[in-house]
């Protein structure tokens, strides 16, 4: 055991779990997750997963902190605004836990880049805000045989799943990205901060639980929320066979950037 | 033939829960049958501590009184 004496005392809570311990712990501490967006869902993911002490922290972000992010970004302040969203968020990750090295792509992803950046860590956030963005992490991690937990928020819902390589992945559930303007962003539609923080949270815990491998993760089934009733259910997915990316016989060989709607070109990989 | 303790651990006056904490990363260098020899408080450790270790499946074989302290001679279970 090689923890220090005030890192047994900063993860106590930890290792009094049994399902964590001293040896969940050092996994945790070992650990590389990846972050695609440091918005409403990122803000939180890298909040927790900094403060449990994830050994290395990636966070991709390409946007600056907007006035408008602060309602829901949580790890952004009122004296970021205008500051680079990666830089924000390293300086808060690491004031509440300099055990945890955070690595900043100052970027968004697309096809070119996306292979690269994530072949370092073990587990990939998808904290992005749209579905061209959402379909090349899937795509990117199916390929390069990453686990992922899914994110979407919208108003008042949330929706999450975990990939993990044999199960179902984010395309066998919805095998297209939908038509544009068929459904709304979060800037036209509207998003209620502690919704983000819901799902995001629960993106932080697969990412967790992932590493320590205990439980049973969210691998085919999506979780969906509403909270404005505050009601969550559960539907099993199955592996689709016929999948364009991970079914039998894929027709998606190399990453697709889809078309972004020209009105979130601005916006960056934030939710 | 009295078993000797793999290790001692002195907890006299660490509070709950680092005492527990300190037990349970030290059983967790053992392997399952081996004893740790601890020594907690009375009052609140004395309360917690014991049973701690017994929901992680690890077995109390014998608790000496010592003062206002306690010591606690602990098999380390099946994990």
């Amino acid at each position: 055991m090689n923890l220090t004496e005030s890192q047994i005392e900063r993860y106590s809570r930890h290792i009094i779990l049994k399902d964590v311990g001293g040896s969940g712990q050092e996994k945790i501490l070992q650990s590389k997750v990846l972050i695609i967006g440091v918005g409403g869902l990122g803000a939180p993911a890298a909040l927790y997963l900094a403060a449990a002490g994830v050994g290395t922290i990636g966070i991709v972000d390409a946007d600056s902190v907007d006035l408008s992010n602060l309602q829901r970004q949580i790890i952004h302040f009122t004296a970021d605004v205008g500051r680079a969203k990666v830089v924000s968020a390293q300086a808060k990750m690491e004031a509440i836990n300099p055990d945890v090295k955070v690595v900043p792509y100052q970027t968004r992803v697309y096809s070119e880049n996306i292979a690269e950046i994530i072949q370092d860590y073990d587990f990939i956030i998808d904290g992005t805000d749209n579905f061209p963005t959402k379909f090349l992490v899937n795509d990117a991690c199916v390929l390069a045989g990453k686990p992922f937990s899914h994110g979407g928020i919208l108003r008042f819902n949330g929706q999450t799943m975990t990939y993990v390589p044999g199960n179902a992945c984010y395309r066998c559930v919805f095998p297209e990205p939908p038509p544009k303007g068929a459904v709304p962003t979060c800037s036209q539609a509207g998003i209620l901060g502690a919704v983000a923080g819901m799902l995001g949270t629960i993106q932080a815990a697969e990412a967790l639980r992932y590493i320590i491998g205990k439980g049973k993760l969210l691998t085919n089934r999506l979780l969906t929320f509403n909270a404005l009733d505050m009601e969550f259910r559960t539907i099993n997915l199955h592996q689709n066979h016929r999948c364009a990316i991970c079914g039998e016989e894929p027709s998606i060989t190399e990453l697709i950037d889809y078309e972004l709607p020209a009105c979130d070109l601005r916006g960056g990989n934030h939710a | 033939m009295a078993q000797e303790p793999k290790k001692r651990l002195d907890l006299h006056g660490v509070i709950c829960p680092m005492n527990f904490v300190k037990t349970k990363l030290a059983l967790e260098d053992l392997t399952p049958g081996d004893l740790l020899e601890i020594i907690i408080d009375e009052g609140d450790a004395m309360l917690n501590v014991p049973r701690s270790i017994k929901e992680e499946g690890h077995k109390i074989i014998k608790v000496i009184p010592l003062g206002e302290t306690f010591q606690i001679l602990i098999e380390k279970g099946q994990s």
